[in-house]
């Protein structure tokens, strides 16, 4: 065994050209997989956010309600803002699989633009909430509020960072094999995000209101 | 302004006025002196930055584990002297409660999360890769910054001894106690960051090996064919990727709760402090799992290679290192019975509790067959492996006794559990860490440590562990609680805590051997002529000690369970070696120094958050931007060794031709 036949790389004993790109396609498929275990710890962090949200769901102290203090249309327009960046960041995988360069970097920018609209939304909401006197610091039920909501605008956040960064890499780059998993990855952290929302609108608005 | 300077230091920034804490700030002054100056009289400040700083070679990183948590071991075993003088004599105020709280508090911390982890993830790092036919891990450079994460955690965590003050809460932290409320001073927050960063460390070595494992392992060795550890290896990390975010997040919570005024642990406000009990305990109980599962993987190597045959029960075994990662998850409140879930809960959490028992039993009896009929031989590592199993199976009954909730009402809080998880702590984990590190530390360092002081320190161990634990069952019994520092002394416990005083230090003793053994070895240098110290059985035993840089010359086949045993079995019938494919050159990843300026910009954010200094918070904040957006930007990120290189190496090390 130690010391037998490699079979290993079965592109054959070529140049180095040949090695690069054998040992780059392994590299990048092992970081998309890297990326998928990260999800799952992530899952379990919202996860615990979320029992501990619905465990404090009704410990508002006396103090202001979700249903009194909520209002519906601008996280509606946040949910069908982030559902659209999720759809313009399977287009941008989309251009990217066609070898379109500008068009991957077209739809990038325009998913991270509509994810900033996103964030303007959620912390506008936020301060709207402060002045009317709702803190993190008003009863349990706001802080499992503040800390579910803004953990998640805390990860889109990140992503626009992250995205922007990609965008310069891609206009320098190109689309090779490591930016293509780059895309990849992003991509699939975001519409993680958009599903994670939906679970945020349900059971945070939407049962709040209820 | 530098008068207020002075005063700030040495009333809030320092801790002044206790001798013994004085002592200790005069000794790390002293010792970073030494350091700064050897570094720089034998000019090695720049050895010391390229081949370990910036290193992301997995043995290296492994060594650097293993040399940190030995450290930290010498810490917690000196506060666990400490408190163990205070209760044999507990009418003079050797430690005042303060000092006792802070002390029992960072014994606990250190020991599971400082000690038993890193030496964990140094075994992890040396063996696995080299176990399974690879040149390193998944994410060689995700590894690096793990272990920075860890250092500078486990540094944070230290510095609130002489610096800020001590957390005093308990290794859990439970609120209200851990809240402003009941520690207003800084220790819980350094407790906080401390255990997070190093927390973020331990979760990406958590998804770093199942990687690894699942995808770098050589040609032919399919799952059912990896060597027990690396099974080990596999259901721990599972398991640290499915609990350790809820340790996140339950340490973020609790920090939202100190530093915004949030309410979820609080009294007030609709605040419920079970929530954290119930979730610390989701990652806490897990937590134990993931420290015995890795021992329980080093005894079965070392049980079927001292013993000249194949383990016994393969199957069966992987089943009970899954189940036992599944299980983990489902028995968590049998941490609190007391507090009132009711019968129903309590007996659910009871059952799974006790169910774990099965795994575990099956694991026993499949060393003991492993060993029937073998060829024995007693070296360190199988002395250890022979210890661990009475110990731990003593300790495994006393806490399926824990486990009946109705008797759990009166050992709650006793001894008898304080007894008892250092039973299966001691006598598992750390023997088996030690059974590990004496099996693998010829393979890490190229020599063999001296046997003869190894037996000392071996028996010293273990007399000292059942002079200092046996008492504490009966201490139990008697109605003695834990994290008192007082008793009086017509409670007639002080004879027994006499006897448990005299056992640590005992054990005390016996890691003084350990150290001079370690000397010793070193001193007396004796090269292993081979690379197969111990006549091994799997694949790390195939290559040159210590490993070189790229580990294996070609990328080995496997097509058996103990390869490189069934290899040298046929070699010896006469078999014909098998032809050498010709050499390659090898991909290897580059050296980085951002994982170590991450961790080191995390640590400046941290203590900034400790002491709510924004001036210091920004900068760490935007420290550990910058360089994660370096990483992204750098492409040069690895090499080829071209083969020349390759076979000159081979040659010096006089291995494969």
């Amino acid at each position: 065994m130690a010391q037998a036949v490699t079979g290993h790389d079965k592109h054959g004993h070529g140049g180095h050209g040949h090695h690069d790109e054998h040992h780059e396609h392994e590299h990048e498929s092992l970081k998309t997989f890297g990326f998928w275990m990260f999800l799952i710890t992530d899952i379990i962090l919202f996860g615990t956010l979320f029992a501990t949200f619905i465990v404090l769901r009704f410990s508002t102290d006396g103090g202001p309600t979700a249903a009194e203090m909520f209002k519906m249309p601008g996280v509606i327009a946040e949910t069908f803002i982030l559902l659209t960046s999720s759809f313009t960041s399977g287009i941008a995988v989309l251009q990217m699989h066609r070898g379109n360069k500008k068009g991957l970097i077209g739809w990038l920018a325009v998913t991270a633009v509509l994810g900033l609209a996103f964030i303007y939304l959620e912390v506008s909401e936020f301060i709207e909430l402060v002045h009317e006197g709702v803190t993190i610091g008003t009863s349990a039920y706001w802080s499992a509020f503040f800390t579910l909501v803004g953990t998640h605008g805390l990860h889109v956040s990140v992503g626009i960072v992250w995205m922007t960064a990609l965008i310069i890499q891609l206009a320098r780059r190109g689309i090779t094999p490591v930016t293509q998993r780059k895309v990849n990855i992003i991509s699939l952290y975001w519409h993680f995000l958009d599903v994670v929302w939906i679970f945020v609108l349900t059971i945070v608005y939407l049962m709040g209101v209820m | 302004m530098f008068q207020n300077l002075i005063d700030f230091l040495l009333n809030d920034f320092f801790i002044t006025g206790d001798p013994l804490i004085l002592g200790a700030q005069v000794s790390i002054g002293l010792s970073m002196v030494a350091v700064v100056f050897a570094l720089t009289y034998f000019k090695k400040w720049r050895w010391l930055w390229t081949e370990w700083l910036t290193t992301v070679d997995h043995k290296r990183i492994g060594i650097m584990y293993i040399i940190a948590s030995i450290l930290m071991l010498f810490r917690g075993g000196v506060d666990a002297l400490l408190m163990r003088v205070q209760l044999a004599v507990p009418q003079v105020e050797f430690l005042h409660a303060d000092h006792y709280n802070a002390i029992f508090t960072t014994h606990g911390v250190i020991m599971i999360l400082f000690m038993a982890m890193p030496l964990m993830f140094g075994l992890f790092n040396i063996v696995v890769p080299l176990q399974i036919g690879a040149r390193d891990v998944a994410y060689p450079f995700l590894n690096s910054l793990s272990f920075w994460m860890f250092f500078f955690g486990a540094m944070l965590f230290n510095v609130s001894f002489v610096i800020g003050g001590s957390p005093d809460a308990g290794w859990l932290a439970y609120p209200p106690l851990s809240e402003l409320s009941g520690s207003p001073g800084l220790g819980q927050d350094f407790y906080i960051w401390g255990i997070q960063i190093s927390g973020i460390g331990s979760l990406a070595t958590g998804i770093n090996f199942v990687v690894t494992i699942l995808k770098m392992r050589a040609p032919g060795m399919k799952l059912m064919k990896m060597p027990m550890f690396v099974w080990s290896v596999l259901s721990s990390c599972i398991t640290i990727m499915f609990a350790f975010p809820i340790l996140t997040v339950t340490l973020f919570l609790l920090f939202i709760d100190r530093y915004f005024g949030a309410h979820f642990f609080t009294l007030d406000g609709g605040g419920n402090p079970m929530m954290y009990i119930n979730l610390i305990w989701m990652w806490g109980h897990p937590e134990v799992y993931i420290v015995i599962l890795p021992a329980f993987g080093i005894f079965s190597e070392i049980v079927s290679a001292f013993s000249k045959k194949k383990l016994f029960g393969y199957k069966s075994m992987v089943f009970a290192l899954m189940s036992i990662s599944f299980f983990s998850f489902f028995t968590w409140a049998h941490h609190f019975f007391t507090m009132g879930s009711g019968a129903n809960v309590n007996a659910f959490f009871a059952v799974t509790t006790m169910l774990i028992a099965i795994p575990t039993g099956v694991k026993v009896f499949n060393w003991l067959f492993t060993m029937f009929r073998g060829k024995l031989t007693f070296p360190t590592p199988m002395l250890w492996t022979i210890a661990f199993i009475p110990c731990f199976v003593v300790g495994g009954m006393t806490g399926v006794m824990l486990s009946v909730a109705p008797a759990d009402f009166q050992f709650h809080n006793s001894y008898f559990l304080i007894a008892h998880f250092h039973q299966v702590l001691i006598g598992g984990v750390v023997f088996g860490y030690f059974a590990g590190l004496y099996y693998w530390w010829p393979k890490m360092f190229g020599f063999k440590l001296h046997e003869g002081l190894g037996k000392w320190a071996f028996w010293l161990w273990n007399i000292g562990f059942y002079v200092c634990f046996m008492p504490q069952y009966a201490l139990g019994l008697m109605g003695m609680t834990r994290r008192f520092n007082e008793y009086n002394f017509d409670m007639g416990w002080q004879p027994l805590n006499v006897v448990s005083t005299v056992g640590a230090f005992i054990m005390g003793l016996a890691f003084l051997f350990q150290v001079w053994q370690i000397a010793h070895s070193i001193k007396f240098y004796k090269k292993e002529p081979t690379g197969d110290s111990w006549d091994g059985r799997t694949l790390e035993w195939s290559i040159p000690s210590p490993a070189p840089l790229y580990n294996f010359a070609r990328v080995p086949v496997v097509d058996s369970e103990d390869a490189w045993w069934e290899e040298k079995q046929r070699l010896a019938n006469g078999g014909k070696p098998k032809p050498l494919a010709p050499l390659e050159p090898i991909h290897m990843p580059k050296n980085s120094a951002i994982p170590f300026l991450i961790s080191v910009s995390f640590f400046v954010m941290g203590f900034g958050f400790v002491w709510d200094w924004k001036w210091m918070i920004i900068p760490g904040a935007i420290g550990v931007a910058i360089c994660m957006l370096a990483r992204s930007f750098s492409y040069d990120t690895d090499y080829y060794i071209p083969v020349d290189e390759i076979e000159r190496t081979e040659a010096a090390l006089g291995g494969t031709k």
